[in-house]
């Protein structure tokens, strides 16, 4: 970091401390709970009602419950993506980043749980997954690489977090007693001894090796759920990596705008610097256009052979009801924020930041698109069944739930950032003590 | 519905000795489970057998029927009907959209107002080719999608052939309704509407009464029906005779009316089964519309006004 040479190690401890919310704080949190309460209001009717307070009906079955499960699954790789990846392959820059994408990786694949148990019909028989699950199905699949994702994050964020903790236990003075008792519970033990702090090294490497693949297969099968199915649409071999390359791009465009708001609200300019924009921004764009390739071949192939199925659905995604939300999410998803990133002005922080909330609201309606159309094209016509059930817009009781659980998951990062630092205090103290023995 | 009448006749039997084993066995009241009823000795007293074979004596007023108790057990259900291998023939040039099986069916399986099992569609292969009927129930695949599908062993094959739902296991998730190709599958979005008494009966997987909120239904081939002998609800209910239902281990199918050899219907008629390019292989077999009894046109007025509206 060009900075951080003239900064002294207890400035950089009080600049990264938590901060008691602000008067902006509490209004954002008031919103967000507002949110999240309005949709707890809402699965309480649709658990005394059942999903028939959905728009769901037998044809579209799905909807943007399942969509959102999508993004959240796709958004909670990016925890993995700059962890791990810029870990193991010794990225320099990646100090500032990496815990607030694990937050976001905990708290989206948290809320993906969720969601999917607000989708289910009798959520009251989630037990009999584990009763009488059968590992043929993808879902178990699902269910058990989920747990398993979410373990491996839960514990990175932890054992990343150790050493942070016990600077907040001697930061004790400074930060008054609201979670002192939290933190002593948490990590009184950790005395960063060399052979604690050999300990924690390899279990970070070896989580870092572990949770890859583990990442890798949460939206693997999170993909074969349609990709196992007929479907036109999602009978695909492309699904895996489509999904994939997706999440990546999510998660990126995710992290860009947590690193843009963190730094403004928190004053961490000297910390996530215009370099870590201008990085960042690289890798977006490469992850943009790989992404868009994947989406060229996931439409262009079945379009140059308009096979019957497929035909009805992809016109009506080229230009038929739902082309504006499908050309927004390729224009707007995509195109727009490479041009932006393509050019060294684009990837400053402002710029990037409204790329990146462009890739994020793209992405989210992309999920809507891959859900949804494909379930309004099935093979034998749509007869014998209430006229309500050719169409699908999800009700206020869906959309409530769905944007309570986008809430849910930004109170979960919320709350995080007010109890613990969002940028390692360690690591950044390690980062200085090595450039400055290095000069 | 006489039939339904002396099973319940059955059930009446069974719970009675059910109750008069358990009041034989303990001290306590044996109606504690119908708290409230405060149970007089009314006098007139009946002579029963019990369980253990011996003659007891019981006062009438404490006889109160078991309300419903299975005649088979789940397991039971799962396995299917022996030596059986159900399959259904639809002769396609006999239909004229008439809809009697879909009132049957919807009747005898106490479906809710808008949720049809067996779906007449109007079908048209291509632009230039000629219209037909072409109703659809659930293909009961040997090679089933939806089974493959469900995480919970909620919706399985039988060894009889017969894909069934158990609505009691069922969390709902509605993959199997994604992977079904046919859209055969129905979901209980919201409180099935259903009569008091038939929502208090006892659930069968073979009945498939009472439908509950939250799980997925679809056409069961009437297994009720095969046991007692009969045909199932949609193939007696139809005036035309399209249905044909039987064993292909008997290689015989009938409609009621016509018996035929399975083997040799589906020869000569060049029988088919519904998308057979997906490898689900269908039990449901169709007769192509050639040579009809009816002009596609006469089955118009029978359509849905909702269907009506769409075309």
């Amino acid at each position: 970091m060009e900075n951080s040479t003239v900064l002294t190690s207890e400035q950089i401890t009080s600049d990264l401390l938590p901060q008691k919310f602000g008067k902006r704080g509490m209004i954002w949190t008031g919103i967000l709970l507002l949110f999240c309460a309005f949709g707890a209001f809402a699965y309480y009717r649709q658990l005394k009602y059942g999903l028939v307070v959905t728009n769901m009906r037998d044809y579209v079955s799905w909807g943007i419950y399942i969509s959102n499960f999508v993004f959240f699954v796709a958004i909670s790789l990016v925890g993995s993506l700059i962890t791990a990846i810029f870990r193991l392959a010794n990225v320099p820059w990646r100090t500032p980043l990496t815990r607030i994408s694990e937050i976001i990786a905990v708290s989206a694949i948290t809320f993906a749980a969720l969601i999917i148990i607000v989708d289910m019909g009798r959520p009251e028989r989630l037990l009999n997954l584990f009763i009488h699950g059968r590992l043929q199905s993808p879902i178990i699949w699902d269910v058990i690489v989920i747990s398993t994702y979410f373990c491996l994050s839960l514990f990175l964020l932890y054992i990343t977090l150790l050493p942070d903790i016990s600077i907040l236990i001697n930061a004790r003075e400074k930060l008054g007693k609201p979670f002192s008792k939290l933190y002593r519970w948490l990590a009184s033990y950790w005395k960063g001894t060399t052979a604690q702090e050999k300990i924690r090294n390899r279990c970070i490497t070896i989580i870092c090796i572990v949770i890859i693949p583990v990442a890798f297969s949460i939206h693997t099968v999170t993909s074969w759920l349609f990709a196992t199915t007929y479907r036109p649409g999602w009978d695909s071999t492309n699904f895996g990596a489509y999904f994939i390359s997706g999440a990546f791009l999510v998660g990126a465009g995710g992290v860009v705008v947590a690193m843009y708001i963190f730094r403004r609200y928190y004053n961490l300019e000297k910390y996530i610097t215009e370099k870590h924009f201008e990085k960042m921004g690289r890798v977006v764009v490469l992850l943009a256009l790989l992404y868009l390739y994947f989406n060229i071949n996931e439409y262009l192939v079945p379009a140059f052979k308009m096979k019957k199925p497929e035909e009805a659905h992809l016109t009506q995604l080229f230009a038929g009801e739902y082309a504006p939300l499908f050309w927004f999410a390729i224009l707007v998803g995509m195109i727009i924020p490479i041009f932006i990133m393509l050019f060294k002005k684009g990837r400053k922080p402002l710029p990037m930041f409204i790329a990146g909330v462009m890739v994020v609201v793209g992405a989210w309606f992309k999920r809507y698109l891959i859900v949804t159309p494909t379930l309004l094209h099935p093979f034998l016509p749509m007869e014998d069944v209430p006229a309500s059930y050719h169409h699908y817009f999800p009700s206020w009781e869906e959309w409530a739930i769905a944007m309570g659980s986008l809430a849910g998951v930004l109170l979960i990062i919320t709350f995080f950032a007010r109890v613990f630092p969002i940028i390692s205090i360690y690591k950044t103290l390690t980062d200085k003590n090595e450039t400055q023995q290095s000069s | 519905m006489e039939n339904k009448s002396t099973s319940r006749r059955q059930f009446l039997a069974a719970g009675i000795l059910a109750g008069i084993a358990a009041g034989c066995s303990s001290k306590k009241n044996p109606f504690d489970k119908y708290a409230g009823d405060d149970v007089k000795a009314s006098g007139e007293t009946v002579k029963l057998l019990s369980v253990d074979g011996e003659i007891i004596e019981m006062d009438k007023a404490f006889l109160k029927p078991v309300p419903d108790l299975p005649t088979i057990s789940n397991s039971e259900e799962r396995k299917g009907i022996n030596g059986k291998k159900f399959a259904m023939v639809i002769d396609l040039s006999r239909c004229k959209n008439v809809g009697a099986c879909k009132t049957a069916c919807n009747h005898a399986h106490q479906l809710s107002p808008g949720q049809n099992w067996i779906k007449v569609l109007e079908m048209q292969d291509a632009d230039h080719t000629a219209p037909y009927w072409q109703p659809t129930t659930c293909m009961h695949c040997d090679s089933p999608p939806c089974v493959k599908v469900c995480p919970v062993d909620a919706t399985f094959k039988r060894q009889d052939g017969i894909v069934l739902i158990d609505s009691d296991r069922c969390i709902g998730c509605r993959f199997c309704m994604a992977a079904c190709p046919y859209s055969t599958r129905v979901f209980n979005w919201g409180e099935p509407v259903l009569e008091k008494e038939v929502a208090e009966q006892h659930y069968s997987c073979e009945t498939s009464i009472p439908q509950k909120k939250g799980t997925v239904s679809k056409c069961d081939f009437c297994p009720d029906m095969a046991r007692k002998g009969e045909l199932p609800h949609c193939v007696s209910a139809c005036p035309n005779g399209v249905y044909f239902f039987g064993d292909m281990n008997e290689d015989s199918v009938t409609n009621g009316a016509e018996t035929f050899r399975f083997s040799d219907l589906i020869k000569d008629k060049a029988g088919y089964r519904l998308m057979e390019d997906l490898g689900t292989k269908p039990r449901v077999y169709y007769l192509p519309p050639v040579n009809r009894n009816f002009p596609f046109e006469s089955g118009l007025e029978n359509e849905s006004p909702e269907d009506k509206m769409t075309h």
